[in-house]
């Protein structure tokens, strides 16, 4: 390595040339593929002239529609870089048998099962959650937009933000090597020295400033802006998860965001809060981070047990079974998440007193959980089912989640988990709970509200085929993966010694191909969706015959969601107005308060971006000066007086005289 | 900001313009930050002047003087009570209460024995 003069370091940092990897083949291509990709898209929107329109109408947009889609489009980008990472783990150990060293050198291969889990749990599965909620929540409860719409622009861009580093770290030097959970002493500074773990923490911090603050205003927005009637017990139940995961948001977040400063301490100014010498403990780490970790899997299954809720509801055309056990299970479920967390660490050895507690508690929230599908079976019971795709959705994920959470209980007993810990089998356990959990309900989620979103409804043939796909990939992927955890295989490895496993890997790679054939469907089923669109157009605003307040206003809804804020009544609020032969007001439209779109957020959550990267590289007066810009762009923000607008109530008019037409016609 | 958007809301909610929180007078104020002077005070002349002999006893009792000083400051400068904002603050404070209790209670468990389990006693070795 050549050496670099003193007023290189002075303006780069530790940035060399050599962090470049231009010496990866697979790096150098995907990099090339990326960045012709990226001018295509540049291109494209210059040709057509859309930055303006990008601006004006998304970028900058406080409306909680514009946020929650933007949202679900970076949780899909992501998940294709995270399934990339994937596809490219299973080929290296589908091959990497009896001597030979399969593709990817260990650096490489450690990098992508860092970056593979850090991806998949931040910036998809989270992005998906935050979006599905953000998009819904104020329609269910006759909402015009969240409790701050400023903050929740500033949240999107900063979970932007981090996600734009941990992509970054692909082509300026590397990412972590050390596990999604980056356990000290590994990844402290004495054995992960380079910027890798770095991009983690600042990643992770900049993107879980984001999460936590759209928890905030979630909470706020469903504690003080329900529709006049909604009591608590009539609150939708996605609402009702809703409120439940923010409140583990906002309890959990900031308990990631200081073990996640401890360690960066560690790293930075030498404290030994998880080191082995002076006093440090990295046991103390692992505790911590699983006192965010273990509430950090109900952050993410909460919102979908909501989804499937509102779809068995709607697509069962009755109401659901058991809403107040239900709403009471995903309360204990909330508070039971904060006693189970050293099942993650039985092995690190705190001794039968201690383990046995934790397996109880383990066990013991099973049954709230069961509770919730026997829910959904009973709502099922002699309802009038339609087997449309969110329907199909649900019912995966009924049998596919039992069996997570049946191989979910072998590992809560302590005995058992000794022998399974870091096997495959875990592996296997927890994509079984979260592809069969969260990703089929995000997929649910999706089907299902996406007429609403976008005013047509998805194309069923192509969605059939991705869910057929995702199905039964998964469970060709997963099941050798259980297999091979019985027989002692561990995690993280980029090579094998035993030929005879390697039949298993295989079957698994298979598995994969058939999980990027799913992605793939769902792809062109957007795709072949916008092409007929005016096939799938949905005129009444209530495509599904649905139960709930978003259901009651058009696809789109206007910017405004109602015109008038919807009484509810009772529980399924919707039903329950149609039922009574709600008729729609035609006139008496006033003037409606909205809030004003504003690039702030957008800047502000780049300037920390870029202070998180000159920190990452050790450019000292770029991190200052970035983050002096910070704390100056929030301040000028405050003297932004000019923060809301009124629809005059000829808009108003027109957009509901239209929808009026469109009703008429249907 | 806040208020920007309570009003913004205010518009299509019907009217919740008040907060429900009572907002402080100069009074509580006044008291409030007497009270938090006394109570940062003690602890620094209990340090400083060695009062008690005993630096364990010193050490509870300031973490005593930190407890009721942050109930000080949820009363006269957040405003809690078990009326404001409909009993939604009291409920945040409880399960705020709950979870740190679970939070420190547990990894003190858990690392006291991780400990005696795990770390080799360095003086015998």
């Amino acid at each position: 390595m050549t050496s670099y003069p003193d007023w290189w370091k002075l303006i780069f940092g530790r940035f060399t040339l050599e962090a470049i990897p231009y010496h990866e083949p697979i790096l150098i291509a995907t990099f090339a593929a990326v960045l012709l990709g990226g001018l295509a898209l540049v291109a494209l929107i210059s040709r057509f002239k859309l930055w303006g329109y990008l601006w004006h109408e998304w970028f900058t947009s406080v409306d909680h529609k514009k946020i929650g889609i933007m949202y679900m489009i970076l949780g899909v980008i992501m998940l294709l870089r995270g399934f990339a990472d994937a596809l490219m783990m299973r080929g290296q150990q589908a091959i990497a048998f009896a001597g030979n060293e399969g593709y990817l050198p260990p650096h490489h291969y450690d990098q992508i099962f860092t970056a593979h889990g850090v991806i998949m749990i931040f910036f998809v599965a989270m992005p998906f959650v935050t979006g599905l909620m953000n998009y819904v929540v104020p329609l269910q409860i006759g909402a015009r937009d969240v409790a701050f719409p400023f903050l929740n622009n500033f949240s999107f861009w900063m979970t932007v933000g981090g996600a734009v580093l941990v992509m970054a770290s692909l082509f300026i030097g590397e990412f972590a090597k050390v596990g999604w959970l980056a356990y000290p002493p590994l990844s402290g500074a004495a054995y992960s020295p380079g910027v890798g773990m770095d991009y983690y923490l600042w990643a992770l911090q900049i993107a879980g400033i984001g999460t936590t603050l759209s928890g905030v205003n979630l909470i706020a927005t469903i504690v003080k802006m329900r529709a006049p009637g909604m009591d608590l017990m009539k609150m939708p139940i996605f609402t009702w998860t809703s409120l439940c995961t923010n409140v583990l948001i906002v309890a959990t977040f900031p308990i990631l965001a200081a073990t996640l400063a401890l360690l960066t301490l560690d790293r930075y100014v030498g404290t030994n809060f998880f080191t082995n010498d002076l006093g440090g403990n990295p046991m103390m780490y692992v505790n911590l981070i699983w006192i965010w970790g273990h509430p950090e899997v109900y952050i993410l299954i909460l919102p979908l047990f909501g989804v499937y809720s509102e779809v068995a509801s709607t697509f069962c055309g009755k109401r659901l079974f058991g809403y107040a056990s239900m709403v009471y299970a995903t309360v204990v479920i909330t508070i039971l998440s904060y006693l189970v967390w050293l099942h993650h660490f039985f092995t690190m050895g705190s001794g039968a007193s201690v383990n046995s507690f934790f397996g109880i508690t383990t066990m013991i929230i099973s049954i709230p959980t069961g509770a919730k599908i026997f829910n959904w079976l009973f709502t099922m019971y002699r309802g009038r089912i339609r087997f449309e795709l969110p329907m199909m959705w649900l019912l995966a994920f009924m049998i596919t989640f039992v069996i997570g959470g049946m191989t979910g209980v072998m590992l809560a007993v302590p005995p058992a988990d000794f022998v399974l810990h870091n096997s495959l089998f875990l592996i296997a356990h927890f994509h079984n709970v979260i592809i069969g959990g969260v990703v089929f309900g995000v997929f649910a989620g999706i089907a299902y509200w996406f007429p609403k979103a976008f005013g047509f409804k998805l194309d069923p043939f192509w969605g059939h085929l991705s869910f057929w796909f995702w199905v039964i990939g998964f469970y060709v992927a997963f099941m050798p993966l259980y297999i091979l955890g019985l027989m002692g295989v561990t995690r993280r490895l980029s090579r094998f010694e035993d030929p005879s496993l390697q039949i298993w890997f295989v079957i698994a790679a298979f598995g994969a191909v058939l999980i990027a054939l799913g992605i793939l469907c769902f792809l062109i089923q957007i795709g072949v969706s916008i092409l007929r669109r005016e096939q799938l157009r949905d005129t009444t605003g209530d495509p599904w015959d649905g139960r709930t307040l978003e259901w009651s206003t058009s696809s789109p809804p206007p910017a405004y969601n109602f015109a008038f804020t919807p009484i509810a009544h009772d529980l399924d609020a919707w039903a329950d107005m149609k039922k009574r032969g709600y008729q729609r007001p035609l006139t008496g439209y006033r003037p409606i308060h909205m809030p004003r779109n504003t690039g702030a957020g957008l800047i502000i959550a780049g300037l920390a971006t870029i202070c998180g990267f000159a920190l990452i590289w050790y450019i000292w007066w770029l991190a200052a000066l970035s983050f002096v810009s910070v704390i100056a762009a929030v301040i000028i923000h405050t003297f932004n007086y000019d923060r809301d607008f009124h629809i005059p109530a000829d808009e108003v008019v027109q957009a509901e005289d239209a929808r009026t037409q469109l009703l008429g016609r249907a | 900001m806040s208020q920007n958007h309570a009003e913004v809301h205010d518009n299509h909610q019907g009217g919740h313009d008040s907060h429900g929180a009572a907002h402080g007078s100069l009074r509580g104020y006044v008291t409030g930050f007497l009270l938090s002077v006394v109570l940062t005070a003690i602890p620094f002349w209990l340090v400083m002047n060695d009062v008690l002999a005993n630096s364990t006893l010193t050490a509870i009792v300031i973490m005593l003087f930190a407890a009721v000083q942050i109930v000080v400051h949820m009363v006269y400068f957040l405003h809690m009570s078990g009326r404001s904002e409909g009993g939604w603050t009291m409920m945040a404070l409880i399960f705020t209460i709950i979870i740190v209790a679970i939070a420190l209670t547990g990894s003190l468990w858990v690392m006291f024995h991780l400990n005696a389990n795990m770390m080799p006693d360095l003086h015998k070795m």
